[in-house]
């Protein structure tokens, strides 16, 4: 049975976690720094190459990297019950595909930083609200019409990429081709993911038992006093926030998004309330972590993290899925 | 007083009417059988009653108050809906599918408690699911998941339970078991019972009023000893029924 007991364990086991990818992301890199030169940095002192390395690059980085696993993560959740789908992820419903659109139309006119997250953040917001208006139409907004409309605008979006791909210059390509897949080395600031991160994840909390009820169908939320055209409606523009605002600052990093809310259920069950907490924490915990290989395995060379996260997830991913007993899996028995 | 009460009542669906202008009360203990073809409109109007569903016209009171002046946690107080299909994206165990009743008794911060919990098992035993607790619902064959639905609603603790075909997918000692259940809860803590059910002769033993849905809007409606003749019946169903009597107890076979 869920018990509030369990669910602070839970979110402090991951927290714990994520300090703990924090702290590594601090520490590895071409620039050697000792752990003492971390602390020190942290707290306003140490010498001067140490700290710039560990707060001026490290840092900021790191804490992009959190925040977008943590908004990916949340919005896959969010999405999986807004779907009543274990396989939706954030990017099912176009976000991502108007983003990239916006992105790389910048990219390709050579804009500035600034006016690429500006572009990719407009672009994703087209996608959300262009949805969001066709699949209410009649005013019925079932699950397979949103899911079709999202699907359809994010097929549209896909097509406009590679047209731009295809038109785009040799240099601007590779630029392109690293937004595409996720790619942390854009990310200018960590704060406004971050602040939206904070926003989205205590907005979602108060509703946790609501959604829990959601996720079990709309005829039996609704027969148990939940308001659920109200609450898909929140959810939903929650869910894209989520999704824009990461996309907007690292690119479409696949896969947290989908495997880390399905991981952290095969953990601990499918409450919401211990779910979106634990599935935050863990998703930026793991992008944290694939970040770091990504600009250290192959130094100086620098992967996309997207690449990573995938061949971090699918191996885990599977163990998880091989240790369940028979018959107590996911999806349709 | 009457714990379901509808005032000119008209549902319709796909441009047909289901009732028309019904007027009608269930006061608490009563049990009442919604009887008619498939696509006659039981599961329609059993929505509409359960306040999911808009009629067309006409005013339906649970409790003494009307639909639209409830709160929807309010009205899940105070009525219980079984679905007539049990559908789980996500794996869940049974403990907590059968908790899920108790989610409009809950406050927003609340999580359930020891009592909550209680009540559950209690509901669980009380459809020979004990023992399950653990298991995941996905797991559970169909008629177990129906006793799970079952016990979740008991858990809700409603004062009216409108059930949508509640011996879908049971065996023979289980639909009994579940109707004496439903009897049981009816006679001692005063449930109020609506039920769309196919077998005329459980619901004839297990019902004290009957509610013949025609499929053109006409109803019939009253105590079951009245009602449900073979007259009635074969009209409804339109094949012919002949009645049998074994001492007091009547049972209707196809003619």
């Amino acid at each position: 049975m869920p018990t509030r007991r369990r669910a602070l364990l839970v979110v402090a086991v991951l927290f714990l976690l994520a300090l703990v990818s924090l702290g590594a992301a601090l520490l590895v890199g071409s620039y050697a720094v000792a752990p003492s030169e971390i602390w020190a940095a942290l707290n306003g002192g140490g010498d001067g190459m140490a700290s710039g390395v560990i707060l001026g690059l490290r840092l900021p980085r790191a804490l992009a990297a959190f925040a977008c696993g943590g908004l990916l993560a949340l919005a896959g959740a969010l999405m999986q019950v807004l779907l009543r789908n274990p396989l939706a992820d954030p990017y099912v419903l176009g976000v991502s595909g108007g983003a990239a659109v916006g992105a790389l139309f910048a990219m390709l006119f050579g804009l500035p930083l600034l006016l690429l997250h500006s572009g990719a953040f407009a672009g994703a917001m087209g996608a959300m609200l262009l949805v969001f208006g066709l699949a209410r139409g009649d005013g019925s907004w079932t699950q397979t019409r949103l899911l079709l409309t999202g699907v359809i605008i994010a097929a549209g979006c896909g097509a406009v990429v590679a047209l731009i791909l295809s038109i785009a210059p040799e240099q601007t390509l590779r630029g392109m081709l690293f937004w595409l897949m996720g790619d942390l080395s854009h990310a200018a600031t960590p704060w406004p993911a971050l602040i939206v991160l904070g926003a989205c994840l205590l907005a979602t909390l108060p509703l946790a038992r609501d959604l829990n009820m959601m996720a079990r169908g709309d005829l039996i939320a609704r027969s148990l006093g939940v308001s659920v055209a109200r609450l898909r409606w929140l959810v939903y523009v929650l869910a894209s926030l989520c999704t824009a605002m990461a996309v907007t600052t690292t690119g479409s990093v696949g896969f947290v998004g989908l495997v880390v809310p399905h991981l952290v259920r095969l953990a601990v069950g499918n409450d919401q309330r211990i779910l979106l907490p634990a599935a935050t924490l863990a998703g930026g915990a793991l992008l944290v972590v694939a970040d770091t290989l990504a600009r250290t395995v192959i130094a100086p060379q620098q992967l996309p993290v997207g690449v990573l996260t995938a061949l971090l997830g699918v191996p885990l991913f599977l163990y998880l899925l091989s240790r369940q007993p028979k018959g107590a899996q996911g999806g349709p028995a | 007083m009457s714990v379901l009460a509808c005032r000119g009542l008209t549902v319709n669906i796909g441009g047909r009417d289901v009732v028309r202008n019904m007027d009608f009360t269930l006061s608490a203990g009563e049990r009442l059988a919604i009887l008619g073809r498939n696509g006659a409109g039981k599961t329609t109007l059993l929505h509409t009653l359960a306040g999911v569903r808009a009629p067309a016209a006409g005013v339906i009171s649970i409790c003494g108050t009307a639909l639209a002046e409830q709160s929807a946690p309010q009205l899940a107080r105070q009525r219980g809906l079984l679905l007539q299909q049990q559908n789980d994206a996500f794996p869940a165990s049974v403990l907590e599918t059968a908790l899920v009743g108790r989610h409009p008794w809950l406050d927003r911060w609340s999580w359930e408690s020891a009592a909550d919990a209680r009540l559950a098992r209690q509901a669980l035993a009380a459809v020979n699911l004990d023992g399950l607790e653990q298991r995941d619902v996905h797991t559970l064959s169909g008629g177990e998941r129906q006793r799970l639905a079952i016990a979740t609603l008991l858990t809700q603790a409603p004062q009216l339970a409108l059930l949508d075909e509640p011996l879908a997918h049971l065996d023979l000692n289980h639909q009994v078991a579940v109707l004496n259940l439903l009897s049981r809860q009816a006679r001692e803590a005063g449930l109020a019972v609506v039920m769309a059910l196919h077998d005329i002769n459980l619901a004839l033993r297990h019902a004290d009023r009957a509610l013949l849905l025609f499929g053109d809007g006409g109803i019939e409606e009253g105590p079951v000893a009245e009602v449900m003749r073979s007259d009635t019946l074969s009209r409804l169903y339109g094949h012919p029924l002949r009645e049998i009597a074994d001492g007091e107890q009547r049972y209707f076979v196809p003619g």
